[in-house]
């Protein structure tokens, strides 16, 4: 992996890393999702990384934290496994699929689409 | 054949997911609106559901040396103490609540998006 250390780093750099982390790791706890949402900008624009660095690295910090909430919830009472495991298969395979279609596709209109079906489950669910 | 549609809608969410675009915040509406989970338990099978591909996606991202180390603990343990908080809090929350409170977050984010969006169409022009 590239890097030095994990734990040392630049002040500034250190506090947009914890802040950035800390708010990721809000939003995963509470919402159980959307980190990525806050790292991948993070990283991207405010520690200039590279994009499929960003991306890459924000999954490596999204695991951990989705383990830790996924240990929350189900100690909580929130689990299933039927809808759990085939869940997780699907998303596997998706998973598969949209890393290979990542380099065919261009994203613009694909994440214009992606914004739209957003906004309108975020419309349905805020208010009905 | 309720299992099927649990395929799908994961299926979405990893394609999303895998280009980079945040499956999560597809699955959970449609485990949540769609296939009418309650709301914690929609949240807690996108959790869960996203490990498996993750610890995929990781191993592959670290053999092709994509995954900048530089204070990475830092930035996780920060989350970790944070998601006990989140948690906590999500589980104090009553899931009719919480949903508009995660819808609310999803149209926020769609906004920003889509603004990145035009931002970068008048960029390019």
């Amino acid at each position: 992996m590239k890097g030095k250390s994990l734990i040392k780093t630049k002040p500034k750099t250190a506090f947009i890393k914890l802040f950035a982390g800390a708010l990721a790791g809000l939003v995963n706890g509470l919402f159980g999702g959307g980190g990525g949402m806050i790292i991948v900008p993070s990283l991207k624009h405010l520690l200039h990384y590279e994009t499929d660095v960003s991306h890459a690295t924000a999954i490596a910090v999204i695991l951990p934290l989705s383990v830790l909430s996924g240990i929350f919830y189900t100690v909580f009472g929130n689990f299933e496994w039927g809808p759990t495991l085939f869940t997780s298969v699907g998303v596997m395979a998706g998973g598969i699929f949209g890393a290979v279609l990542l380099k065919r596709l261009t994203s613009k209109p694909i994440t214009l689409i992606f914004s739209a079906v957003m906004a309108i489950a975020g419309v349905k669910m805020l208010f009905f | 054949m309720g299992w099927l549609w649990f395929i799908l809608a994961g299926t979405l969410g990893g394609v999303l997911g895998g280009m980079g675009m945040g499956g999560g915040t597809v699955l959970i509406p449609i485990l949540s609106v769609a296939l009418n989970m309650p709301q914690h338990l929609a949240q807690a099978i996108n959790l869960i559901s996203f490990v498996p591909m993750a610890v995929a996606a990781v191993i592959i991202h670290a053999k092709n040396k994509l995954i900048k180390t530089d204070g990475l603990l830092a930035i996780i343990i920060s989350g970790l103490v944070f998601c006990i908080l989140g948690s906590f809090i999500a589980k104090n929350i009553d899931a009719s609540v919480l949903r508009r409170i995660f819808g609310g977050f999803l149209t926020v984010l769609s906004v920003i998006e889509f603004y990145g969006i035009l931002r970068k169409k008048r960029a390019d022009k």
